[in-house]
């Protein structure tokens, strides 16, 4: 080699200071503070989206035309009563559907990268192994969720669907009980997060013992729960993906969904992982991590932000050239629905999640730039919230959404949490795995 | 490649990573190297030469440009206005159905586009005429031209230089 890098010391131990704690549980606190206020706002009536709402749901309503479109968007709107304690629940829902994507898509990119053999990604990667610790949080928040409000959110698990001799049975609904029913669902669910957090343990424990004794014996473990990881995920990312999403507006159905949350929640897992680095990298840790690796994730941030688009634009596209009357529902809900209140997010999430992350990465130097990276990371990360935002607020709270203070305390109080358990599971281990067999290789990962 | 005139001293080298090293000595000896020739690509070599940094990526994004600029135009002006057609009772112009295809082209143009580059900047045009310092560097050879015309060095100097950093033979080649 002629240019010789320099490569620092691979000890160095992650430390979760004290004062990052108070910040943490500050920032938890405003956000709770945030609820409350936006709650009492809401149920006092006084946040005006909700009159608004009423009127836009009945123009909406006429502007559908079929009846399966009518019915939906009674389903949508006509939850009777408590429409801001909905508005609750729906916001609980996003937010773990949300960070439960980021907290699994570490698994997913460790275990892709056992599977592979890949060497660049050793250096960093304790970020995506420490995400997955998150998982039991969302996992149990959702549990709780569906217990407490899963009437609101989810239109079939209401009884009279599936009653004939009952005037609100319906027999669309009626044929999908096979799988969408409580107790199928509720198995789902648990299985998801047990499946999942467990191979993330196994995983996790050969990767902190291959820590202090090395050898081969950890890996070629690793590679085998990876792999077993990525059959489980084959079919569990698609099957969550309709039972936490999908499901939500039970009348509609699109066979991309699976992939098109995969394909959600990877990028903005990645960006995630990008930002870890960058922000990690500039408070001193990390030194091992050249441009090269940089370069590599935002390569990686930017192929997964192209291939998101596709994949939104391939589901779009053949619904709107097909244009059958229950497939199109989705978009025009949230094109022209209620009023017009989700074309905004419905544009800023292909503006935030395409085509600027699309211009801004493009070069070469711009991947090698921390300040570039993370205004393209932090563009997925927002964007990336309203993606879900769009496809979980229509549904349930429909007319009534907005984004208000309880939006934002939502997104503190879990971000917060889940930097707190990011955190907390960093600084168990050694910043880098001293031992890994390919620690070397990714030491010196220079692709020019 | 414009074609080649004067006269270059050769060295031929035995192992890749002794003309690696060699290089930015010479370099900083003051020589200016024309170019090294090698049966495999070599790693940091261009970052040792100095060579400036390919803007092939500029070429492609501007080629693909000109592809969606194309298929966009191409779409609006056929289905716009010379042959209106009803497709599924959209729009004449609706953006949605025009993607697959501005993709496509652009694609192509970025593909077609670079590969002309390529083949242009490279000299590889039908019937090329190699520019061959020593056919060994086609084999198991690892060959340094240097421009005489370009270095204010003396041959001699220069060629002491090389055989102390490892280079087999050194050779004179004129055009």
């Amino acid at each position: 080699m002629a240019s010789v890098h320099a490569i620092p010391s691979i000890e160095e131990r992650f430390e979760f200071t004290s004062g990052a704690k108070r910040n943490l549980l500050i920032g938890g606190a405003i956000g709770l503070a945030l609820i409350i206020i936006g709650a009492f706002l809401l149920a006092n009536g006084s946040g005006h989206e909700a009159a608004h709402g009423a009127e836009h749901a009945a123009a909406a309503g006429a502007d559908h035309g079929a009846t399966a479109a009518q019915h939906e968007a009674g389903a949508a709107g006509g939850h009777g009563g408590s429409s801001w304690m909905t508005r609750i629940w729906a916001n609980i829902w996003l937010n773990a559907v949300y960070f439960t994507g980021i907290s699994v898509i570490g698994m997913f990119f460790m275990s892709y990268n056992y599977l592979a053999q890949a060497g660049w990604s050793v250096v960093f990667k304790r970020i995506p192994e420490a995400l997955p610790s998150f998982l039991p949080v969302t996992g149990a928040v959702m549990l709780i969720t569906f217990f407490l409000g899963g009437h609101d959110l989810f239109h079939w698990t209401h009884e009279e669907l599936y009653d004939a001799s009952n005037e609100g049975f319906d027999a669309i609904i009626n044929g999908k009980k096979g799988f969408l029913n409580t107790p199928f669902f509720l198995i789902r669910l648990v299985l998801y997060f047990v499946g999942w957090y467990f191979l993330w343990t196994v995983l996790r424990k050969a990767s902190l013992e291959e820590d202090q004794i090395g050898g081969l014996t950890n890996y070629d473990k690793s590679v085998k729960y990876g792999t077993a990881f990525l059959v489980f995920f084959a079919v569990t990312s698609s099957t969550s993906a309709w039972d936490f999403v999908m499901s939500i507006e039970t009348h509609w159905f699109s066979t991309m969904f699976g992939w098109y949350t995969l394909a959600s929640w990877h990028v903005t897992g990645l960006a995630v992982i990008t930002l870890m680095v960058v922000t990690l990298r500039e408070r001193g840790y990390l030194k091992a991590v050249n441009h090269s690796h940089l370069q590599d994730l935002g390569k990686f941030v930017f192929a997964f932000s192209i291939f998101w688009t596709y994949v939104w634009f391939a589901q779009f596209l053949l619904i709107y050239y097909a244009n059958l009357p229950e497939e199109i529902i989705h978009y025009k809900e949230r094109f022209s629905g209620y009023g017009g209140i989700y074309r905004a997010p419905f544009f800023i999430n292909l503006i935030l999640n395409f085509f600027f992350p699309f211009l801004v990465l493009m070069t070469r130097d711009s991947k090698r730039t921390h300040s570039i990276l993370k205004l393209a990371c932090w563009s997925i990360i927002v964007g990336h919230y309203f993606d879900f935002y769009n496809n979980i607020m229509p549904g349930t709270v429909g007319a009534n959404a907005g984004f208000g203070p309880v939006e934002f305390g939502f997104i503190l109080v879990f971000a917060c949490a889940f930097i707190w358990f990011v955190s907390a599971q960093l600084a168990k281990a050694n910043l880098i795995p001293r031992n890994h067999p390919m620690l070397e290789e990714s030491l010196h990962h220079d692709i020019a | 490649m414009a074609e080649l005139t004067g006269k270059y001293l050769v060295g031929v080298f035995d192992d890749d990573d002794v003309i690696l090293h060699a290089i930015p000595k010479l370099r900083k000896a003051g020589v200016k190297i024309h170019e090294v020739y090698s049966p495999f690509p070599i790693h940091g070599l261009d970052d040792a030469l100095g060579h400036p940094r390919t803007r092939i990526g500029i070429a492609a994004f501007l080629f693909g440009l000109t592809g969606a600029t194309c298929a966009l135009t191409m779409m609006t002006w056929m289905l716009g206005y010379d042959w209106p057609m009803n497709i599924g009772g959209k729009d004449y112009i609706s953006l949605p159905n025009f993607i697959p295809i501005t993709f496509e082209l652009t694609v192509l143009f970025t593909a077609f586009g670079m590969v002309t580059t390529f083949f242009v900047t490279n000299g590889l045009s039908p019937n090329p005429a190699p520019v061959l310092f020593d056919p060994r560097s086609t084999d198991n050879k690892f060959v340094m031209a240097i421009e005489m015309g370009k270095n204010k060095m003396s041959e001699e100097d220069i060629t002491k230089a090389l055989k102390d950093l490892g280079a087999g033979e050194v050779n004179i080649k004129q055009f």
